[in-house]
């Protein structure tokens, strides 16, 4: 597509967003609409480390445990309003990243993806375990009736909707500035071969280091919106393996080191997983797993690339 | 060969490396003056892909200290050592394949500039001067084994070296790219940059380089200049039964 088309359509796809709610008034349609924003967040945060940088985390779930603990406990304990808890969870999270980077980010392809299931696992358990911040009970976000914008907390999902939408544009925003950036082209040097890039003067460890800093702040980003959305986070709901999993199967079906993959591989994924929920009743869970497992399956065989490379298939036959 | 200390570039001080039981590189020592350009021969094995590895950090040297303009380089990473203007190519060569041929090169050039615009403009230069840039917009994947050592050239020359290391330009390159390739790396020599050449072949090193270090089974076994290197008896008795003698 020509650049001014691009453009055009973009602001079309940004004005029928924004104007979704209005026509939508039923809770469950935006309910929807909000879980793709998030999801589609968090793969696009993923995708920064994974798809661009080339190392495939399976414990993104820490992050985004990180960022909704951190705002949780910082309102119960200091009644400090969720935005800045939210700044405080992504700043822990990417001194965190940094600490789990340290040692993690010395394992290459596979270990470095067991490793980060490890990471997961152990912080999971940890927060099972400790009783101050609820341990495996979890914790309630108090109700807070002002609706003042400060409190992050509406009756009206339309306020959430713009909030997770507004996320999921700071996501994409930082994903292009780093793929226009010489960061960028690093990124993908190192994905495709660490030797040659740090013979090209790459400080390899550093960049990676960048990558998981900035996937970990937005994820944490994501996991502050989770906690004042659901108003109750425990480590099964924010710390749990299966939604590193699915972090990752969402960026993978739409196509990884794309802008856009993360995106369309959660339009698809979230509502499919409602649906699966919808059909099959209250057990929907594992069997969401089961066909997310499917699909990636086919995906792998049929069409590595993601969606994304089908679409760019496609240009590339009709253009 | 002694030449007084400042006109030296590299000045590698005996370095050895060991895998295991095999001593790839032993005691090896060698000076290279700024401007020079060095040939390195020696029979399959005989160490030199290793000591490029030690030159460039990409391995530890057991012992032994390598000094690049008097400064010692022996610890440094590869990023590091790159970003000291050495630059070098592998045997085995590792083009970003999922990368079109001038972002491979822009990536080199990044190292002299954080801007897009700039390194674009750097990139397409260094794509010029191997003769690649008709294939700027291709993948490098779809790239031949010849425009692919190219393209590794033109990548390493983006960062803009004094040192090049080159470990075998021609090897597995089809004949008729050869003369092109040598003549490329002499002109590269000509606009100043200082380069060790790694070629088995030969004809092509005897030709190009007006010095060449003979290595064999890890050891230093000749150094001068290539017709009395080229006699040298401890060279030829490497050689023996070796194909690509000419
Ligand atoms: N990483 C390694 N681990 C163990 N042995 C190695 C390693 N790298 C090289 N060697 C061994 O060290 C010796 C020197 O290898 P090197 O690759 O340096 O030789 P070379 O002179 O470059 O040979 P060629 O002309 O075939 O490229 C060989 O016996 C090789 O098998
Ligand atoms: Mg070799």
């Amino acid at each position: 597509m020509p650049r001014p088309l691009t453009f055009t359509a973009g602001l079309v796809a940004l004005a029928l967003l924004l104007t979704f709610p209005l026509v939508f008034t039923l809770p469950y349609p935006r309910d929807v609409m909000i879980r793709i924003f998030l999801y589609a967040t968090l793969a696009t945060a993923w995708n920064v480390l994974a798809g661009y940088c080339g190392q495939i985390s399976l414990g993104h779930a820490v992050f985004f445990g990180t960022g909704a603990y951190t705002s949780t406990v910082l309102v119960k304990s200091l009644g400090l309003t969720p935005w800045a808890g939210m700044l405080a969870g992504a700043a822990l999270a990417v001194a965190l990243s940094q600490v789990i980077g340290y040692p993690v980010f010395r394992l290459r392809g596979h270990y470095f993806a067991i490793a980060t299931i490890a990471v997961g696992e152990i912080v999971q358990t940890f927060m099972i375990n400790w009783d101050w911040v609820g341990g495996a009970r979890g914790l309630f976000i108090p109700i807070d009736r002002t609706g003042s914008l400060l409190a992050f907390q509406f009756r009206d999902k339309q306020v959430y909707y713009y909030i997770a939408l507004g996320l999921l544009l700071l996501a994409l925003w930082v994903t292009r500035r780093i793929e226009r950036s010489r960061t960028g082209y690093y990124f993908r040097a190192i994905r495709e071969d660490q030797d040659a890039a740090a013979s090209l003067g790459i400080p390899v460890a550093r960049y990676k280091q960048r990558a998981m800093a900035v996937s970990a702040a937005l994820t944490a980003l994501g996991g502050t919106f989770y906690a004042q959305y659901i108003l109750f986070i425990d480590p099964e709901s924010v710390l749990p393996l299966s939604l590193s999993i699915l972090i990752c199967l969402i960026a993978v079906l739409g196509g990884v080191g794309t802008l856009w993959g993360p995106l369309i591989g959660a339009a698809i994924l979230v509502p499919l997983g409602e649906a699966t929920r919808i059909y099959l009743g209250g057990t929907g869970k594992a069997i969401d797993l089961l066909i997310y497992g499917f699909l990636i399956m086919v995906i792998s065989v049929v069409q590595p690339g993601g969606i994304m490379a089908l679409a760019q298939r496609g240009r590339r036959r009709t253009g | 060969m002694d030449r007084p200390g400042e006109g030296v570039l590299l000045d590698v001080r005996g370095v050895t490396k060991r895998f295991g039981g095999l001593v790839a590189n032993n005691d090896i020592s060698f000076r290279v003056g700024a401007g020079e350009m060095v040939g390195i021969i020696g029979p399959n094995g005989a160490g030199k892909s290793t000591l490029f590895d030690l030159l460039t950090g990409f391995q530890p040297a057991d012992a032994g200290e390598v000094l690049l303009d008097g400064r010692p380089i022996t610890r440094f990473r590869p990023d590091e050592i790159s970003r000291l203007g050495v630059a070098r190519t592998f045997q085995k060569l590792r083009p970003f394949t999922q990368m079109t041929v001038i972002e491979n090169v822009m990536v080199g050039a990044f190292q002299k500039t954080t801007d897009l615009a700039r390194a674009r403009r750097d990139a397409t230069n260094a794509l010029e001067r191997v003769g690649l840039a008709d294939k700027a917009e291709s993948h490098a994947r779809v790239l031949s084994t010849g425009q692919r050592k190219r393209l590794e050239l033109a990548r390493a020359l983006a960062t803009k070296p004094r040192l090049l290391l080159l470990d075998e330009v021609t090897g597995g390159v089809d004949l008729r790219s050869i003369p092109g390739l040598v003549a490329l790396v002499r002109e590269l020599n000509a606009a100043g940059t200082t380069l060790v050449v790694i070629e088995h072949n030969m004809g092509v090193i005897m030709d190009v380089s007006r010095r060449i270090v003979a290595l064999h089974l890890g050891e230093v076994i000749a150094d001068g200049p290539p017709a009395a290197v080229g006699r040298d008896p401890r060279v030829v008795e490497a050689y023996l039964g070796q194909a690509y003698v000419r």
